[in-house]
């Protein structure tokens, strides 16, 4: 699916081709004297299932929550969907003008603390951004919640309360919340590390049915190496800031090129 | 006349000075008998000692449910009734120290009560004798995170010192009203108090958040 | 016991006043409490640091001086308050300092994991603070606030000192008519720890009902057909 033309106006020379739904140019970030990104080159396609894996403190959430405008990259220049996120040269660093509002509601973000309110029942907790964000009238809302919590498998336990969820309801209540503003890029960061081992494939199954039966643009950052396997179009190794490695997981994760990536799988999975 | 007289003002300052060594000397001797009187207090409720201990629970309550005033007007008024005739700066003095003492009693609970259990089951399992037990592990561990908090006792009863003007103590506002009543001028004398305890207070205040942070660190 | 019997009429007149004064006071502290704590947490420095401003200046000269300060000194500036209002005033605005910190202390201490769900899900600031942090917040807040109400509670009685006829005021008067102090002090002790046991009750009442991990209504109601119904 190509953007709508009008969209292309702000770009700067580079521009963004039709077939590049993220694309990340030369993007820097640091924390003090931590690099944390270095000089970062990537794009995603539209639709395509991106997982990325490496050590901690590589820069991987790093690159969701610069998406999710959580950060904001030094340098570089970083598109969604052909509009411009953040255009460190032009000055575009400040989150929460109209551009950057405007392309951030095409990202949909899945924490790995699930982050649910706890002061609004799980219906609720769905509800309230497309009511008091996009505008929609309450009983759409409603409606399109009961649909995604169907879908998450959590309808029963609309009128709940996060506290008395179990992690991976709660964590499946946040992905039908995030879905429930229809975005075009749904970012998964750890989505399962911090659940106990028997809730998460109860999660990882919702995840792989977005996958499977959606053509949404999903970038997740996990641990999972099997699922990122399964579910993933390209994996992306990530180590000290910079793509160690990127393919198809069957070439990444059977035929490592790179030593940083063999190393890192044979850490991971012993066997 | 102007609205602020400043050459008035100046005038006044070294009356305000003594009323303000008042308020410090005040504040001085109340906080170290809020201290004394506050740990036997404490400690009297900790030993749960049958009828007394509860007696201590019900002083703490009271004192700190009513107004400071009110218990200073009885011990100026109502003491002399019974024979106990004093000046009325010791009586503040005391006044303010035993409002206090219900505070800092409640503070070395506090105090007492977050140091992890298992400090006092290493102790049993040692078989430390209760003294040493208390000395050397239970107090120099609860001590330091309730020092800051004393600290802001220590900065609320020098403000709140300023009601003992109301039993004819000449303290820092008691010398402001008494000029002000003087020359019918109130404005400089209060406004310039009101700078000094602010003067007072907020550096104070600084130093307290300062040692907060060092001696209540986040595990 | 006499004397207490012989003015109760206006003891309790007194004490009228010290609850009129007392909520009041309150209304102005949550007043003041909101705004300097909300601007405190601003990103603009020219609400942060005003917001600073009052509430070190408001807790660090003291009480009873602000409020001497409105009785006495204002007129000198050629604005003349009624007792009553400069009591309530001196009240609010000192309170309200000290519960501005527990508003902004509060807010702050919320996860960060909450802001960010809601910056995910392309929430403005202000819906932000709206809709996520503050109702969160407030059930925390209970508590402290409830402290700071206690002593707006007790320190009502200054206000006898600037001439309102509140408790403190009519039991000093009756004592200097009658002589019997101890009866009377010792009463109008007795109602302010009552007030302040009340206080306390309130507040632990609050504390329960706004709790964040209450049982929901789920358990209590059956489940009906929810679509386009939903009101809880």
């Amino acid at each position: 699916m190509s953007p709508h033309t009008d969209t292309l106006r702000t770009l700067n020379s580079k521009g963004a081709p039709s077939d590049v739904e993220i694309s990340f140019t030369n993007v820097s970030k640091a924390w003090g004297s931590n690099q944390v990104l270095r000089g970062l080159n990537f794009e995603v396609a539209p639709g395509e299932k991106v997982s990325i894996i490496g050590p901690s403190g590589s820069g991987k959430t790093t690159i969701l929550r610069i998406l999710m405008t959580l950060e904001t990259p030094d340098e570089g220049l970083v598109t969604v969907g052909g509009d411009v996120l953040w255009d460190a040269k032009r000055g575009v660093k400040n989150k929460e003008t109209k551009q950057t509002i405007a392309t951030r509601r095409k990202v949909g973000m899945v924490f790995q603390q699930f982050n649910l309110f706890p002061h609004m029942t799980v219906l609720e907790n769905v509800i309230e951004a497309p009511i008091h964000v996009l505008g929609i009238s309450k009983q759409e809302a409603n409606e399109r919640a009961v649909d995604l919590l169907e879908l998450v498998g959590l309808k029963d336990h609309m009128k709940h309360t996060p506290p008395e969820l179990s992690g991976g309801q709660q964590q499946r209540v946040a992905i039908a919340r995030a879905l429930a503003m229809r975005p075009r890029v749904m970012l998964f960061d750890e989505p399962t590390s911090a659940l106990d081992p028997e809730l998460i494939g109860e999660v990882l199954n919702v995840i792989r049915r977005l996958a499977t039966t959606t053509d949404m643009t999903m970038l997740m950052v996990t641990h999972e190496m099997r699922f990122a396997q399964e579910i993933s179009d390209r994996v992306v190794m990530f180590d000290k800031g910079v793509v160690v490695e990127a393919g198809p997981p069957e070439q990444l994760f059977k035929n490592p090129q790179q030593e940083r990536t063999q190393q890192f799988l044979k850490a991971v999975n012993p066997y | 006349m102007s609205i602020w007289d400043s050459e008035f003002a100046i005038s006044i300052i070294p009356v305000l000075l003594h009323g303000f060594w008042i308020t410090i000397q005040i504040t001085f001797w109340s906080f170290l008998i809020s201290l004394a009187v506050g740990l036997v207090v404490s400690v009297i409720r900790f030993l749960k000692i049958p009828i007394v201990s509860r007696l201590g629970d019900f002083y703490v309550s009271f004192i700190r449910g009513t107004p400071l005033l009110v218990q200073a007007y009885i011990a100026y008024f109502v003491l002399p009734s019974f024979g106990l005739v004093y000046d009325a700066l010791p009586t503040g003095i005391v006044v303010l120290g035993l409002n206090y003492s219900a505070y800092t009693a409640e503070v070395y609970r506090a105090g007492i009560e977050q140091l992890p259990k298992g400090q006092w089951e290493a102790s049993r399992a040692l078989s430390l004798p209760p003294a040493r037990t208390w000395f050397r592990i239970v107090v120099p561990q609860a001590v330091r995170p309730i020092i800051p908090v004393l600290g802001n006792y220590l900065i609320m009863m020098f403000k709140d010192s300023a009601i003992l003007s109301s039993i004819t103590i000449l303290e820092l506002l008691g010398t402001a009203l008494q000029i002000g009543s003087n020359y019918y001028r109130y404005l400089e004398p209060i406004t310039i108090i009101g700078l000094m305890y602010l003067a007072i207070s907020f550096p104070c205040s600084l130093l307290i958040r300062r040692l907060e942070r060092r001696f209540v660190p986040t595990h | 016991m006499n004397a207490v019997i012989e003015f109760g009429p206006l003891l309790l007149q007194g004490l009228w006043v010290t609850i009129l004064v007392t909520v009041l006071g309150a209304l102005l502290t949550i007043v003041v409490a909101f705004a300097a704590g909300l601007s405190g947490l601003s990103k603009h420095w020219w609400l942060r640091v005003p917001s600073s401003i009052f509430v070190e200046f408001f807790r660090g000269s003291g009480l009873l001086v602000q409020m001497f300060w409105f009785f006495y000194a204002l007129p000198f500036l050629g604005i003349q308050l009624t007792p009553l209002m400069a009591g309530v005033l001196a009240l609010g605005l000192n309170e309200g300092a000290y519960a501005a910190e527990v508003v902004r202390g509060t807010i702050r201490s919320r996860p960060k994991g909450q802001t960010e769900a809601a910056i995910a899900l392309g929430m403005s600031p202000s819906l932000r603070m709206r809709r996520i942090l503050l109702p969160q917040s407030f059930p925390s807040m209970l508590p402290a606030f409830g402290n700071v109400m206690v002593d707006l509670l007790k320190n009502t009685s200054l206000v006898s000192l600037v001439t309102v006829s509140d408790l403190t005021w009519r039991a000093f008067t009756a004592r200097t008519v009658t002589g019997a102090t101890l009866e009377l002090f010792l009463t109008i002790l007795v109602l302010y720890y009552l007030l302040s046991l009340l206080l306390g009750w309130l507040t632990r009442w609050l504390e329960k009902k706004y709790a964040l991990d209450r049982k929901s209504l789920a358990k209590a109601r059956p489940l009906k057909n929810l679509v386009g119904g939903v009101s809880a």
